[in-house]
């Protein structure tokens, strides 16, 4: 795509147009020529969407959720950009992205915009673009951004990482009641839900959760992944505290209960975070991650185009013969 | 790197109760590489408009097996257009008798795929289409 191209599509976008938004969305998934200029045009436009993650294992009824909740910040006057990830079949590379199946409620409804997204190879619950399209979303105007992640319930760090308010979803009948979200994901929750407390077993659920939640108050640990801040590297960075006490939340959200605690809770925890400070700190860290990711990938692709084509084949046999070891073998590879 | 999938809506519009068959062609068209949004049932012709102008698709595969073809159609094209998602290439699966064909075809439909179409016929006729043009 021509870059004057690229430049319409986000003027269109600016001045309210769904087409546009849709197309440059396209532009920015495919990683299309235009797309790293759209998203520089766009960048200024961003930060004013409020981003509020949901993930959760299979069939907890995030996507019934999301469906829900949207009403729910509709009927209170804000509009909803939604992207629904799923996952890319690793054999053909295709995706069936059913998301919108539980989304009906939402259609005709101008205040609203859902993006159903394919993983496309990324293994954290989003896709690689997944943060650059919340940001063509933001800046399009739309007052909350929901996400929701892939739900392979075993490691959805990304969406910690890229929301505000990340949402945990569990449901009776998942198995053994905690242990679908045990691993890890209890650690990314700002706020529990518990879906489907029509069903047989909710209440069970619900005690697990507050017994694993027991002295009712959580430190969250910051994490300080992808550090690159030269001052802070080296030495163990010092854990910092998020005292927020994580609620839990029960729904039936096919019937649309619920809802409004959880907008309440929603609410409570962007102020904690306003008023904390702590929302500096995440979008802070979250940049720090992004930018340390962008290098390492542009580093390496500069390296590689500057080397002669075969070197990294023929470095990676030295290694394999050992005639070479891994650090060698790299700052050799550095200095040319 | 660029990274082009082809995006395809599946839809079921109008009021008969079973999607089998879409879901076969959605699984179908997966595994050949292709990212499918499957809506499910009961569609209106404006919710597979609006979905099809969110989701950028490049295609809108509308099954119908109620016999209100000739109706759900062109309203399905006129929306589309009106949207102005013209280059959507539509295909339409399901029962349609052999007479309504070409009239489908005239509308601006691409192609008519009965309930004997071996997928691949499907999957060979988009990815040659959209190459085309
Ligand atoms: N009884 C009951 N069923 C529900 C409730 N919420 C969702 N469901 C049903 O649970 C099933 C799964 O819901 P989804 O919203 O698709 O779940 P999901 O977590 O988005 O699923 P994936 O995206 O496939 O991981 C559907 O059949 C929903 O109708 C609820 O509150 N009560
Ligand atoms: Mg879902």
């Amino acid at each position: 795509m021509m870059t004057h191209q690229a430049k319409t599509l986000v003027q269109n976008l600016l001045a309210g147009d769904r087409r546009a938004l849709a197309r440059l969305i396209t532009l920015i998934e495919n990683r299309a020529p235009g797309a790293a200029e759209a998203l520089a045009l766009l960048y200024p436009h961003t930060g004013r969407a409020y981003l509020v993650g949901i993930t959760g294992a299979p069939g907890t009824g995030k996507s019934t959720v999301v469906n829900a909740l949207t009403r729910e910040l509709r009927a209170r006057g804000q509009t909803v950009g939604i992207v629904a990830v799923d996952p890319t079949s690793p054999f053909s590379g295709g995706a069936v992205l059913g998301d919108r199946i539980r989304m009906r409620d939402l259609a005709g409804d101008k205040g609203v915009f859902i993006r159903s997204m394919a993983s496309r190879g990324s293994l954290g619950g989003l896709a690689a673009a997944t943060g650059d399209v919340v940001r063509v979303l933001d800046a399009a105007g739309f007052d909350t951004v929901l996400i929701e992640t892939v739900g392979a319930g075993q490691s959805e760090v990304d969406i910690a990482r890229t929301a505000y308010t990340t949402i945990v979803i569990d449901a009776p009948g998942m198995g053994d009641d905690v242990q679908a979200i045990k691993a890890g994901i209890l650690e990314i929750a700002d706020i529990l839900v518990v879906n489907k407390t029509d069903r047989p077993g909710a209440q069970n659920a619900v005690r697990a959760l507050r017994a694993m939640l027991d002295t009712g108050h959580r430190l969250r640990t910051i994490h300080h992944h992808g550090q690159i801040n030269p001052q802070r590297g080296g030495e163990p960075s010092e854990p910092e505290y998020d005292f927020w006490q994580v609620p839990i939340i029960e729904t039936v959200a096919t019937e649309h209960n619920g809802l409004d605690s959880l907008v309440d809770a929603i609410d409570q925890h962007r102020a904690h975070l306003r008023e904390s400070g702590v929302i500096q700190d995440r979008e802070r860290q979250r940049i720090e991650a992004e930018l340390a990711d962008r290098l390492r990938e542009a580093l390496l692709n500069r390296l590689i185009a500057e080397r002669s084509p075969g070197a990294i084949e023929a470095m990676i046999r030295r290694i394999q013969h050992r005639e070479i070891d891994l650090g060698s073998a790299v700052r050799e590879l550095l200095d040319g | 790197m660029s990274e082009e999938k082809i995006r395809v809506l599946i839809a079921k519009p109008g009021l008969d109760g079973h999607d089998r068959g879409a879901k076969v062609v959605a699984r179908a068209l997966r595994d050949a590489g292709m990212e499918v949004i499957y809506t499910g049932l009961r569609q209106t012709p404006e919710m597979i408009a609006e979905a099809a102008l969110q989701e950028d698709v490049d295609v809108v595969g509308l099954s119908i097996l109620s016999g209100a073809h000739m109706a759900l159609v062109p309203r399905v094209i006129e929306l589309l257009r009106g949207e102005g998602l013209d280059d959507v290439m539509i295909v339409v699966g399901g029962i349609i008798p052999d007479e309504d064909i070409p009239r489908l075809i005239e509308m601006g439909v691409s192609a008519v795929f009965g309930p004997g179409t071996n997928t691949d016929d499907t999957v060979q006729h988009i990815k040659r289409t959209l190459k085309d043009r």
